[in-house]
């Protein structure tokens, strides 16, 4: 059997799995009936429908043609990578991570290290120009941020602010 | 008359100097993000949506508001001058506007689009405000079995609009549905699929999903394919006002989308993208006058109509949101979060309970539209030199202000590594061709349908067929089959194909 359509049957596959997942997490529940409907009635019973949509998915994209295949095409891994890496190191140094025993770093630090890392998703990456618009990116923060809104967040680490 | 009592009440709260600053903001910043390409209205309402936080709920609407139709504007305004619509709705404006830029008329088309939205803004507030307090009785007149007969009906008719595959987009309600469910059951208190986790029994929290989808996963796809030559007509827009001809085109046209516009924005799941579609279908139709240029070639009507019809569309699309409670797409999903944070539950309550608030954003929405115009048709150049800002220096930036608006949601680190996994799963979502508005609104509606279900069965002693007996809850189910089997038709089907590869 040949897959006529890709994104489709990665699709349908990816119904069925989420939907027999909720499915059958829903059992770990009281499910009830339908005078009392318990906390797994309603879960358990869309999860059923998911899967079966994707079922429908999956059997069209082996049924159906399509004239190119429907191709999912390459993954750009580069950046998928950087972009979700500059995201968790934001995290990471503006939180801290208290069970690795890593500090808070403060707003300023992190806003920096997202920025190179999240540049080093694109084609081109000039340092001059990322530092200048992590510079920016830093003051237009605070600005707006800390000041301006006065949201509450740590802007220097720890240990300069004692 | 009461329609003007309540407009004097809504304006008596949207004139005041701290409302207007916030709507002048709002408008501001939505039409600044919105004119950057690669972000659509959904990222732009998600990311600003903390800078509103701290504002009285008033205040946070109206801004809220500001920035939507900054969004679309900035939208629009995009379509024109780079031939990328950042947004479905504007994907008809990049017919006719691309072209006349191309001519040396990107001024008139930006006019046409600025002017247009605003007549239709006018016309669109007035039927919001005439339509809201008799569509609010009706809506008390609702019980649990019709309102989970509507929610259905608005879900069918969100998906049947959208482009691609029927099926998978209402895969993706469903899903949304599901994800919606996540987190500490109101009714029996259980935490549901939170794997023991504290953070996750408050249930996802949709910021996180919107910014992770809409804002990363469209980050990385967008980087993906290297960057294309873009043609930004910089410097060229020199005369923008229309000239006399221009006018003459463009008035009766704008009448039209208004009108157009306004009477689909009303129907679940229509709004701002069915009525361009239709407005613009509509000019094609009718007769070219004699030197008039051919549609497809840079025709102002092919501007002024999508235009006036997607703003009167996405206007009156409040109209199910503020009456019932029930979104009609993603953009108004957000909108019903934002009110949830500042602990007002959308539906026709509001109107009764907190009349300042209602008649205020609606006054707030006129303000809005007036702002725009004046403010963009100066700041064009501004707007223009965006545009011209290359992506590698926008997206780090977006990734910033999604990351810290995340974390300022709660303080808490936890909503920053959950926008992480979910712009992994957006991209999942964007590689295999799913759409993920569909699932934005099913998030939202997920926890008001398994509720209103729940009380239907209730009362029916657990009879499903209460859903059809009743023949006003009977009547909307019906009307979401007829939807579906027309969409399925095949000559329908095969149109509906074509509107949607049209170029």
């Amino acid at each position: 059997m040949r897959i006529k359509s890709q994104k489709d049957f990665f699709a349908g596959l990816l119904y069925m799995l989420t939907g027999i997942a909720f499915a059958w997490g829903a059992t770990n529940y009281n499910i009830g009936d339908g005078a009392r409907m318990g906390p797994g009635y309603f879960p358990l019973l869309l999860g059923i429908v998911l899967a079966v949509i994707g079922g429908i998915v999956l059997f069209q994209s082996l049924v159906v043609e399509t004239p190119d295949g429907d191709k999912i095409g390459k993954w750009a891994w580069k950046p998928l990578l950087f972009i979700i890496a500059s995201n968790f190191l934001f995290g990471i140094l503006l939180g801290g991570w208290p069970a690795l025993g890593i500090p808070a770093m403060g707003l300023i630090i992190a806003i920096f290290v997202l920025t190179f890392v999240a540049a080093l998703a694109g084609t081109e990456f000039r340092f001059v120009e990322v530092l200048i618009l992590a510079i920016l990116l830093a003051a237009l923060s605070w600005f707006a941020f800390v000041w301006g809104l006065k949201l509450q967040f740590q802007v220097w680490p720890t240990f300069i602010t004692g | 008359m009461d329609l003007i009592n309540n407009l004097s009440m809504g304006f008596g709260v949207a004139f005041t100097m701290q409302n207007l600053i916030y709507a002048f903001i709002g408008c501001f910043l939505g039409t600044l993000i919105g004119v950057l390409p690669g972000v659509g209205p959904v990222a732009t309402i998600a990311m600003l949506l903390p800078a509103t936080y701290a504002l009285p709920p008033v205040a946070a609407l109206i801004m809220l508001a500001g920035i939507y139709y900054g969004a679309q504007y900035g939208g629009s305004t995009t379509a024109i001058l780079v031939n990328l619509p950042g947004e479905s709705s504007s994907v008809v404006t990049v017919i006719d506007g691309y072209q006349m830029a191309r001519r040396g008329r990107a001024g008139p088309a930006l006019a046409a689009a600025g002017i247009g939205s605003f007549i239709a803004g006018c016309f669109g507030t007035l039927v919001l405000a005439a339509f809201a307090v008799p569509l609010t009785e009706v809506a008390f007149a609702f019980g649990p079995a019709e309102y989970f007969s509507l929610m259905i009906l608005g879900l069918i008719g969100a998906v049947v609009l959208a482009s691609g595959s029927l099926i998978k987009a209402i895969g993706m309600i469903v899903l949304g549905l599901l994800l919606g469910l996540v987190g500490t059951d109101v009714n029996s208190g259980v935490a549901r699929y939170s794997f023991d986790i504290p953070e996750l029994t408050d249930g996802i929290g949709f910021i996180v999903i919107a910014m992770g989808v809409f804002g990363y996963g469209e980050i990385i796809a967008n980087l993906s394919h290297p960057e294309e030559q873009r043609e930004v007509f910089t410097g060229k827009v020199e005369h923008i006002y229309p000239t006399k001809e221009d006018w003459k085109l463009m008035l009766p046209a704008i009448l039209r989308g208004t009108m157009l516009g306004s009477a689909l924005g009303i129907l679940p799941g229509g709004g701002a993208m069915l009525s361009a579609f239709a407005a613009y279908t509509i000019e094609k139709k009718t007769k070219l006058k004699p030197g008039e240029v051919p549609f497809g070639k840079g025709n102002i009507r092919g501007v002024a109509s999508p235009e006036s019809a997607n703003n009167a569309g996405s206007q009156t699309s409040f109209i199910p949101l503020l009456t019932l409670g029930i979104p009609p797409n993603a953009v108004m999903a957000l909108m019903v979060g934002a009110m949830t944070i500042h602990n007002i539950q959308p539906g026709p309550q509001v109107m009764t309970s907190n009349p300042e608030l209602f008649w205020g954003l609606i006054a707030s929405m006129w303000i809005g539209n007036l702002m725009l115009i004046i403010l963009n048709l100066p700041l064009i150049g501004l707007w223009i030199k965006l545009l011209t800002v290359p992506y590698r220096w926008l997206f780090p930036a977006i990734v910033l202000f999604c990351a810290i608006g995340v974390y300022s949601t709660n303080n808490n680190t936890w909503d920053v590594w959950m926008v992480g996994w979910f712009g992994i799963i957006g991209y999942i979502f964007i590689k295999l061709g799913m759409e993920p508005a569909p699932l934005l609104l099913g998030f939202i509606l997920g926890p008001m349908m398994e509720e209103n279900l729940r009380r239907a069965l209730l009362l029916s002693r657990g009879d499903w067929s209460v859903l059809v007996t009743r023949p006003l809850s009977a009547t909307l189910l019906g009307l979401a089959a007829a939807l579906l089997v027309i969409v399925l038709l095949p000559a329908v089907k095969k149109s509906r194909e074509d509107a949607f590869v049209e170029d």
